[in-house]
């Protein structure tokens, strides 16, 4: 695994702007997960979508890069490629502040039990004791770095570089929805029951994308969680009783 | 309100449409019908918006009726299609009377389509109405389950069209993706060479290929950082095998991939039968943007392909007195027209 690059300087040959298929583009701010990185893609879909450039049918964010999708009858990468470049070109992506409208959340989780079966293994890995792993996973809060793969399921970064630990080989056929998974300085919250390659350490009761609700996606990125440990005597409760899992949240902006 | 009664419904069933874009970023795929171009089929049969949903038929079957006359059409994947026990041309139109069951079976896998004049009607979920399953939207479609109808300003029926090719298999065309470059020349040509064989192991979110010969798995321990997907990707999974990401894809992901399959190619890889032989060949980005804008247009100008349906419904006097017999065959016509 690549050591995280630190501070703001742009990686060298970035951005970079690449087909992605036949009616994608992909402007890639680095190949490494950086903090400047990730603010850098952020500002720039915030910027691009706040443009009218004919043709883009969508935009998102990955960690590091920014996705678009092209209706390919009123345009194509080369005919957006100026445009693109001009943006680009227009200031520092890598200077980058945070989104507006953060909010901080506080999520109660369950470590351990048969509910998170792989906090030892986990904690083994990085070289800490569960009980030690437990409160380093829930010392600071984490950011929400993308929102990717499942609908409303954030990536949570960084955590501290004990816990840069590889995926495993094998998935684990699967997780319920509010597993909470770790694997190279990053967390991951499923947002439905699914494979992975990520272990299991934690599980909440959150609701992290309610399609009949006007507002579906809990998280935003540029939000930060963070993890508060609960019995699972307390977990069945809040499991019951409690909204949105127990999770509350403030402004931090 | 006229509706859509369902009486026997096999597994695989579901309400689609053209998906719902918008949501990338919150991590939900567009989703939306497997094989897109059986919708603007159907819809072209019905000289209506391609944007309107049907049921969708992943190798399964499925018996219903309307409760008022309603004008249908059958795409996609060949079924056998019976109307109170009289066979119907299938990539036709057709008018189906109230009560009237219309019995689908004898699916040889890939996806089949029934559309409505004037589309069904539940209710939109986020801009949409087809079920995305992996992202739990909506859910498979049920015994007892009613789908109501929205209003049909058409009226024509007993027309047919002729289907693109797409149910036997063959050539993918492929372009590179920034990830291209981390396989040798070697192994991407050996790609270009390679039969593969599509895995019974495939559903709305991807689709598995088994070469003949070996993977074409990275032998460097190669840690990506988890990338934007779009369907039609094609990634090489940990055991080597080549997995090509469909509508209910995953958003963002780290395995490596090799190239992405042109959009207007996919409906020839969810229609291969399982078993079928697909090979894939390597075109320039330039080339696919020419062949999607022909594609693109070539469906905006399907009605002019429209032909009557054995007989010209406008030389009979009462067109909905033969609405039955119009659409009737001897039940002999599987037969795939290759277009």
């Amino acid at each position: 695994m690549t050591e995280t690059l630190q501070g703001n300087a742009a990686p060298v040959d970035m951005p970079v702007i690449n087909a992605l298929g036949v009616d994608g583009a992909l402007i890639s701010f680095g190949t490494v997960l950086t903090e400047a990185a990730n603010r850098a893609a952020l500002a720039f879909r915030a910027a691009i979508s706040a443009t009218d450039m004919p043709g883009l049918i969508e935009v998102s964010t990955s960690l590091t890069s920014v996705y678009l999708r092209l209706d390919l009858t009123i345009c194509d990468l080369d005919s957006l490629r100026p445009a693109l470049t001009e943006l680009l070109d227009s200031r520092d992506w890598y200077a980058a502040g945070l989104p507006e409208g953060r909010r901080l959340w506080r999520v109660p989780a369950v470590f351990g039990t048969e509910l998170a079966p792989q906090l030892e293994e986990a904690a083994a890995l990085a070289g800490v004791s569960a009980l030690d792993a437990v409160a380093m996973l829930c010392a600071a809060p984490l950011r929400v770095q993308t929102i990717g793969f499942a609908p409303g399921q954030p990536y949570l970064g960084e955590l501290p570089k004990e816990w840069n630990i590889p995926r495993q080989t094998d998935l684990t056929p699967r997780v319920p929805e509010g597993a909470l998974a770790v694997a190279i300085r990053q967390m991951v919250l499923f947002s439905v029951s699914t494979p992975t390659g990520w272990r299991h350490v934690g599980q909440t009761a959150l609701r992290l994308f309610q399609p009949d609700r006007t507002d579906p996606f809990l998280l935003r990125p540029g939000d930060e969680v963070l993890f508060q440990p609960v019995s699972r005597a307390e977990f069945e409760t809040i499991i019951r009783h409690a909204p949105e899992g127990g999770a509350v949240s403030e402004r931090v902006n | 309100m006229a509706g859509i009664m369902l009486h026997r419904a096999g597994p695989g069933i579901t309400l689609q449409d053209m998906g719902r874009p918008g949501y990338l970023a919150q991590g939900l795929s567009r989703g939306g019908a497997m094989d897109r171009l059986a919708l603007v089929e159907g819809a072209a049969l019905l000289a209506q918006d391609a944007t309107l949903a049907g049921i969708e038929i992943a190798g399964s079957f499925l018996t219903l009726s309307a409760d008022a006359p309603v004008r249908i059409t059958l795409t996609g994947a060949p079924m056998r299609v019976l109307c109170d026990g009289a066979a119907l041309a299938w990539q036709a139109s057709h008018l189906l009377q109230a009560g009237t069951r219309l019995e689908l079976s004898g699916s040889r896998g890939g996806y089949s389509y029934i559309s409505f004049g004037g589309g069904l009607e539940t209710p939109e979920l986020l801009g949409a109405r087809s079920a995305h399953l992996a992202a739990g939207i909506a859910r498979m479609l049920e015994n007892g389950d009613e789908l109501p109808l929205g209003p049909d300003a058409g009226h024509r029926t007993g027309l047919a069209l002729a289907p693109l090719a797409r149910f036997d298999g063959g050539v993918l065309r492929i372009v590179e993706t920034p990830q291209t470059r981390l396989f040798p020349q070697a192994e991407r040509a050996r790609f270009a060479e390679t039969v593969f064989r599509k895995d019974a192991r495939g559903n709305r979110m991807g689709q598995r290929l088994v070469p003949q010969g070996p993977g074409f798995g990275l032998k460097t321990g190669l840690t990506l950082l988890s990338e934007a997907i779009a369907p039609g990707d094609i990634q090489i999974t940990g055991d080597g095998m080549p997995f090509v990401l469909l509508a209910e894809c995953q958003t963002t992901g780290g395995y490596p991939r090799i190239a992405t399959v042109l959009p207007s190619d996919l409906p020839r890889l969810v229609q291969a039968p399982a078993g079928a032989d697909l090979h894939f060949r390597f075109v320039s980005l330039e080339e696919a943007v020419a062949l999607e804008r022909t594609e693109a247009k070539r469906r905006a100008g399907l009605h002019a392909d429209l032909r009557p349906l054995i007989r010209d419904p406008h030389d009979m006097a009462d067109l909905l007195a033969y609405q039955l017999i119009s659409g009737v065959t001897r039940g002999d016509d599987l037969e795939r027209t290759e277009g």
